[in-house]
């Protein structure tokens, strides 16, 4: 009879904002499994894990840990439990060494001072022990985002973690990372370590778990063996539905380039390059899909071309316009739309309505002001058909933004972007974190714009989005093009993962064919 | 009902309850240090209805708060924490006066006129160092403006030493103000046209604010910095200009207070603190030049209350100091009640979400 390590009984969660975002969720695990955590973005998943931490109190229900109840008042109560996590954004000190990062708040001392030797000796032995390979002496700014990650597990280790969770791990790796990742959380699994594991993506939790929980809209739905049920079943227990994540897509007609880049350099303030001298161009009509790791220059790319970041050298143009010294409304005239890979930063205000979000890029607009007073009526009424168009979930155009769910949020920033008839639209991780119905809707909606006439730059961590939607493809590393890949639908993402790692790379004439003019 | 009107309905009751809870304290602390509580209360709370010169007292103190407490919304919306309303006001109420008695032959409303250009060109003035600083070099608003009101305040006091000071006036004092370039007076009372302009004030800033696509641009930067900037607003521009414009009303406001209310320009070696009481009202207003007046008079009033029951009790006047700094901290802390606000949502919530599967 397996031990049940943990339960969470009949959780109820209200945030703030009236978001009932668990109602009376059991969710239990025995000790020495890997348990799966499944849900769409938006049903719960993060909130039922950020409650079991400590992150956030909730309103009805009880956990019981080993047969005790409890109830923790931070995340240094559940890790004082046993209970240890591994967020999706790491929570580490760049600047510092794996060694430090992991003793980080619990600093062996010698003499009163902090001892970096026996520093590296716990880490080192935890790593042996666990069978993760990481540098004790390197400094985390340096490691892979798959290394970073294990150093997160290791200091869950070693501040002595029995329970183990991950939220959505993967999320940020290569296939082959993830299958690196899966042998090692198999191995902390034989020793005797139970490990929740969050994701949404199918086939891993085949490949790895032992059970699942399943949460849709804040209630949990299912419990079952991993062996007991199919992916279609998991699927259909998911979201109610079969999903099709698959968008209808013609060949592309590509026509004049719209989007030329030459040369660009980006100096980032620790004076290392991190976009170094790269070219390329998206025409007019054609969806060109920018692959890889995360921190490898795509975002300074990105922010560059829409006048967000300065560039120290290179040129790049729109339309044969040269976009350097124009500011960023300058820039935005001339049809570059963004879709920023940050909502809440850059994307939206999220205190302000969702008519004030729409109108941030045309609010001074002659259309939209009628003398020195703004033109509500016609502000209204492009609101109302924009809320429609786009499939906002809200009560009326002067909600809030705050108060809708992620998908939704996501939906404002893209019915403005998307709206204004765009020449070239640069969109950053546009389904990032938001459920399937809203992203099979963006998706859709991009390849609209393309069939319409629009450049597009997509970039994304997710690699079935890119090759998806993408006509083709260039991959990204270490601030470089390492590949660009003509025709994206003969790729698959074993080998835009070798691309992405520097296992397999291309000659710079090959490379240097996605600069045309 | 929707969590958002929930949220609404709250703020508004929020703030009642904070102005009950402070006053109710108040009351207490009375009741323990006076020999007549019963009176003293009475004074305080009645007394300032109880004569039209006392109500003509509270108009004539909520004017020069209008005027700061609109600055303050102007800026505090674009997130611009500038405290130069103060110098503003004092260098706007200090020149208004010079410009009076160096032309003391002008008609009435030629002479008022150009004393208000005057004061709102010399609040602007004073609010482009700390403006200007904050683009340039990223300083501080809030220090700089504060020093800057140091600055102001040597800088009256020089003017008013060595040019408006009138030797011959029994007390220290400048030159009176020629009787022309005084505001008319109302209904036979001390209270002046300038509560009509600070009206004016109000719901051209309220207007401003929301109606205009200027007002827009000072709401994105104060809503989101940085999602102003990506939307091609210019924040530093707004940054600019919210303080500037906050410099020119707070300006304009000690022209209409000494025009207003003063026969002699008097204010000198201590800064007088409209600037500051603006804070107040601002924050008590939320930012909204509309309810500016409102809030205004609620000070005004509880300030002509201690006056009164300073004169028939022994209750000293300062009393009502601790009465507002009561009601700000209970008014500002975003967390008062907040565990209450939270049953309520939770509550409508869960109605929602049963009536909904009732529903289904």
């Amino acid at each position: 009879m397996p031990e049940e390590i943990l339960l969470m009984d009949k959780i109820t969660k209200v945030y703030p904002n009236g978001f009932v975002a668990n109602k009376d969720v059991t969710f239990s695990i025995n000790k020495g499994e890997i348990h799966a955590l499944m849900g769409e973005n938006g049903a719960g998943k993060s909130t039922l894990m950020k409650i079991l931490f400590g992150i956030e109190p909730f309103e009805e229900g009880r956990i019981v840990l080993k047969g005790k109840e409890v109830r923790f008042n931070g995340p240094l109560d559940a890790i004082a439990n046993g209970v240890g996590m591994v967020h999706q954004h790491f929570m580490l000190v760049p600047s510092l060494t794996v060694a430090e990062n992991v003793v980080l708040g619990m600093e062996p001392k010698k003499g009163g001072m902090f001892d970096f030797e026996e520093a590296v000796r716990i880490t080192e032995e935890a790593c042996n022990k666990y069978n993760l390979k990481v540098d004790a002496r390197a400094k985390v700014e340096d490691l892979p985002v798959g290394n970073k990650q294990k150093v997160e597990i290791v200091k869950a280790l070693v501040r002595g973690a029995e329970i183990l969770i991950l939220d959505e791990p993967t999320a940020v790796l290569t296939p082959q990372e993830t299958a690196e990742l899966f042998v090692e959380l198999k191995h902390l699994k034989e020793q005797g370590h139970t490990i929740v594991f969050i994701s949404h993506k199918l086939h891993e939790i085949k490949a790895l778990c032992d059970r699942i929980t399943i949460l849709r809209l804040g209630k949990s739905v299912g419990k079952a063996n991993v062996a007991d049920v199919t992916e279609q079943d998991i699927s259909r227990m998911m979201v109610g539905r079969d999903v099709v994540l698959k968008v209808d897509k013609t060949p592309a007609k590509p026509e004049e380039t719209v989007l030329k880049v030459r040369d660009l350099k980006i100096i980032a303030d620790t004076g290392k390059p991190i976009v170094n001298d790269i070219s390329f161009s998206v025409r007019k009509g054609e969806i060109l899909g920018m692959a890889g790791v995360e921190g490898n220059g795509q975002s300074q790319i990105s922010e560059a071309i829409t006048g967000l970041l300065g560039y120290q050298h290179g040129t790049i143009s729109v339309n044969g316009v040269d976009l350097k010294g124009k500011s960023i409304r300058q820039i935005r005239e001339l049809g570059v739309s963004h879709v920023s890979e940050d909502r809440n930063t850059y994307g939206a205000a999220l205190v302000a309505s969702v008519k004030d979000n729409i109108l941030s890029d045309r609010y001074y607009k002659k259309e939209y002001n009628s003398g020195i007073m703004m033109n509500d009526k016609v502000i209204n009424e492009m609101t109302d058909n924009l809320i429609k168009e786009f499939l906002i979930k809200c009560d009326d155009r002067d909600d809030q933004v705050k108060m809708l769910s992620g998908g939704n949020v996501q939906k404002v920033v893209v019915a403005r972007e998307f709206s204004n008839k765009p020449a070239l639209v640069i969109a950053n991780q546009p389904t990032r974190g938001i459920d399937v119905g809203a992203t099979e809707f963006i998706r859709k909606r991009l390849v609209e714009l393309r069939d319409e006439g629009t450049a597009v730059l997509l970039i994304s961590a997710d690699l079935n989005e890119l090759l998806e939607l993408s006509d083709s493809l260039i991959v990204m590393n270490e601030g470089r093009i390492a590949a660009y890949l003509e025709d994206a639908s003969v790729i698959t993402d074993m080998i835009l993962g070798e691309y992405m790692l520097g296992v397999r790379t291309q000659t710079p004439e090959e490379i240097a064919r996605v600069a045309y003019d | 009902m929707t969590s958002k009107q929930i949220e609404r309905r709250f703020e508004i009751f929020k703030t009642f309850v904070a102005v009950a809870l402070a006053l109710g304290l108040a009351l207490i602390v009375i009741s323990f240090v006076s020999e007549s509580p019963v009176e003293a209360i009475s004074a305080f709370i009645t007394g300032p209805f109880q004569r039209a010169t006392r109500i003509s007292n509270i108009i004539e103190v909520m004017t020069p708060l209008m005027f700061t407490g609109t600055a303050i919304c102007i800026m505090y919306q674009a997130n611009q924490f500038s405290m130069i309303g103060e110098g503003a006001f004092l260098i706007g109420a200090n020149l208004a006066t010079w410009f009076a008695v160096t032309h003391e032959n002008w008609a009435g409303l030629p002479l008022i006129t150009v004393c208000f250009i005057v004061a709102i060109v010399a609040g602007v003035a004073v609010a482009v160092v700390p403006a200007v600083l904050k683009v340039k070099f990223r300083a501080n608003e809030v220090v700089s403006s504060i020093m800057m009101n140091y600055v102001i305040l040597k800088i009256s006091d020089y003017i008013f030493y060595y040019i408006l000071r009138d030797v011959a006036s029994g007390q220290q004092a400048s030159f009176p103000i020629p009787k022309q370039g005084k505001l008319l007076k109302m209904f036979g009372l001390r209270m002046h046209v300038g509560v009509i302009i600070g009206l004016i004030v109000c719901v051209a800033a309220y207007v401003f604010i929301y109606r205009t696509k200027w007002g827009y641009q000072i709401r994105m930067t104060g809503a989101n910095m940085n999602f102003a900037k990506y939307s091609g607003i210019s924040v530093m521009g707004i940054a600019l200009s919210t303080q500037l414009i906050g410099g020119g009303i707070a300006g304009l406001g000690g022209a209409v207070e000494i025009l207003g209310r003063y026969d002699r320009f008097l204010w000198f070696g201590t800064q007088p603190g409209f600037g500051f009481d603006g804070v107040l009202v601002g924050v008590l207003a939320k930012n909204n030049p509309l309810l500016v007046p409102v809030a205004a008079f609620l000070l005004a009033y509880m300030r002509t209350g201690a006056d009164v029951m300073n004169r028939v009790s022994d209750v000293p006047v300062e009393f009502v100091d601790v009465v507002q700094g009561l009601i700000i901290l209970f008014v500002a802390a975003e967390m008062f009640m907040a565990k209450y606000r939270h049953k309520l949502i939770v509550n409508n919530a869960k109605k929602q979400l049963e009536a909904k599967e009732a529903a289904e």
